[in-house]
């Protein structure tokens, strides 16, 4: 499945991850998922959010560097190689892991990891088959 | 330039004010002698300070028989008005004065300047000229953003404007919102105001989601009051669709309006009808041909409330030899993006902070806002550049965004010479302008 994602730019300074929960949480928007990619210099936040709309509204205005991007959520079969088969297609198929980060649906059910592909298309082809 | 039809009976499409632009260089030159003489006269008898340092040389007013007599002259600094306040400089009476200015500089006491009417006059003119110049007539509705009061930008501009018969929107400074909505309720088409200032008029309009093009009648920034780049110009305007004139000017010698460029860019007009110019070597203090680049040094030749005799401005630029195809007699001096004041040593080598606004500015969808911060550890100097990521130039790709960072760096680098750290910030993080801005933050201890 493709879902929408918010990558946020921060600078690695303290209190900027922070202030960017703060504003989303003014605005009851929900974090389902968070990942933090940093460099020396600076980071990029990728998240996934239960209003998608009102979160980039929200980070816009309070002056944020804010992108859109599509991401591949995919669940991994609860057992033994089955995180390696997932890995397999993805192979087979010819597309490259950019980044990916897993969340846990609150609802107790299976570990769910997010991509984002070379090509999200060819992925979500290959997750089908 | 044709100006519409608020024809003048000579049916020259020429405003009448620019008239002296063209004056032939025989006659300029004359004129400008006969000025000078009779400044120096005027100097000579009435400031003490002139007069003792002529005497220390050697020189009487009598001597000045030619133009390039000006060199016999004492050279005037910043340091004198300020030793000399309030007005120890001053020429006229308080009868004869018809306005003061002042600024603070960086550090200590202020200087005071005196204004006669006359030289508000002048100085009126000068600023006239420079928006004749950019094609700016009574059609025009002007906000001025300078600061008004003792700075001179913003009655500068003001009277300049009205001068024209503009429609003149005295906004001053500060109030950046409001100053956004009423250029756009106004219908202005031109402002007046700091290059840094009009970055943060043009952050604010992005964020009231007014687009210049689409939502202003904008087309002129007169722009002046702080050293900018062609690489800034350029910036603002690809983002706005205006066209960004450069003014100069000086408290010391008038205000905005001693010189500003004519449409062909070669660099700015000196009006040096009034203000007459010559060009340096500040190590030496013998003066430069014209060509050379070496520090600016002006003679109000018109001047009587505070008459300044070959005063070093600090700026370093050059007078050009060829004729600007304008056909203006008034010489042209390159825009000023370095004062002497301004320049860095950073390892041991002279930087400009022009230099590196012109780097940065060469990398596509790098904000126009930047801070230079230098400090310093026992061992080390550290030179820092912070830029901020645009909204447009954020990727979620860390390498894409480090290639960003490393362009950046080639770019300051390749002019520099030096390898600064270079460190992304979100935008809207560096402090905005709301007059003159303060890039350079220098923590390095002193002595060094
Ligand atoms: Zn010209």
């Amino acid at each position: 499945m493709t879902v929408k994602q918010i990558s946020v730019f921060v600078e690695n300074k303290p209190g900027r991850l922070a202030a960017i929960c703060r504003a989303l949480a003014a605005k009851e928007v929900s974090i389902v998922a968070m990942s933090l990619a940093d460099t020396a210099d600076f980071g990029i936040v990728r998240m996934i959010v239960d209003d998608h709309p009102k979160a980039v509204e929200t980070l816009a205005a309070a002056g944020f560097a804010v992108r859109e991007t599509e991401v591949v959520v995919a669940t991994v079969p609860d057992r033994p190689g089955g995180m390696a088969e997932l890995m397999e297609r993805f192979d087979s198929a010819g597309v490259d892991i950019e980044y990916s980060y897993a969340y846990a649906p609150g609802d107790g059910g299976k570990a769910v990891l997010v991509f984002r592909f070379s090509d999200n298309a060819k992925a979500e082809a290959a997750l089908r088959e | 330039m044709v100006y519409p039809s608020l024809s003048f009976d000579n049916g020259s499409p020429i405003h009448p004010v620019s008239a002296m632009d063209y004056l032939p260089v025989e006659s300029l030159r004359a004129l400008q002698l006969h000025r000078l003489k009779a400044t120096v006269l005027y100097a000579y008898e009435r400031v003490p300070l002139f007069r003792r340092r002529c005497e220390e040389l050697g020189v009487e007013p009598r001597h000045i028989k030619t133009l390039s007599d000006i060199r016999l002259l004492p050279f005037s600094k910043k340091i004198d008005l300020r030793d000399e306040y309030p007005l120890g400089l001053n020429g006229a009476s308080m009868l004869e004065t018809a306005r003061f200015h002042c600024s603070s500089g960086t550090t200590g006491k202020p200087i005071c300047i005196t204004n006669t009417p006359d030289d508000i006059a002048v100085w009126q003119n000068g600023a006239m000229r420079c928006l004749a110049m950019y094609g700016i007539n009574a059609s025009d509705v002007l906000q001025v953003s300078y600061g008004y009061g003792l700075f001179t930008g913003g009655l500068g501009l003001h009277y300049g404007g009205e001068g024209m018969g503009c429609a003149v929107l005295p906004t001053s400074g500060g109030n950046t919102e409001r100053q956004v909505m009423l250029m756009r309720d106004l219908g202005v088409t031109a402002i007046a105001c700091t290059p840094s200032y009009f970055l943060r008029i043009m952050d604010e309009a992005r964020k009231q989601g007014v687009d210049f093009r689409r939502d202003t009648k904008l087309r002129h920034g007169i722009f002046g009051a702080e050293p900018w780049t062609v690489e800034m110009r350029d910036n603002i305007e690809r983002e706005t669709g205006i066209v960004a004139h450069d003014i100069y000017g000086l408290t010391e010698i008038a205000g905005p309006g001693v010189a500003g460029d004519c449409e062909f860019r070669t660099g700015l007009h000196i009006w040096e009808d009034h203000f007459y110019p010559e060009i340096i070597d500040p190590e030496t203090l013998e003066p430069l041909p014209d060509g050379e680049v070496g520090e600016l040094v002006f003679t109000t030749i018109s001047r009587r409330g505070t008459p300044m005799i070959r005063y070093r401005t600090r700026d370093l630029t050059r007078l050009r030899t060829e004729k600007c195809p304008c056909g203006r007699t008034m010489r042209v001096m390159d825009r000023i993006s370095a004062r002497s004041d301004d320049m860095l040593i950073i390892h041991g080598v002279n930087v400009f902070p022009g230099q590196i606004e012109a780097g940065l500015l060469r990398v596509p969808s790098v904000a126009p806002h930047y801070q230079i911060v230098l400090s310093s550890t026992d061992t080390l100097d550290l030179f820092e550049i912070k830029v901020e990521v645009t909204q447009e130039a954020f990727t979620d790709n860390v390498g894409a965004m480090e290639n960003l960072r490393r362009k950046v760096l080639e770019a300051v680098k390749s002019i520099i010479g030096l390898t600064p750290r270079i460190t992304l910030v979100g935008p809207g993080t560096l402090p905005r302008s709301e007059g003159k801005i303060k890039r350079v933050i220098d923590n390095r201890r002193k002595g060094q």
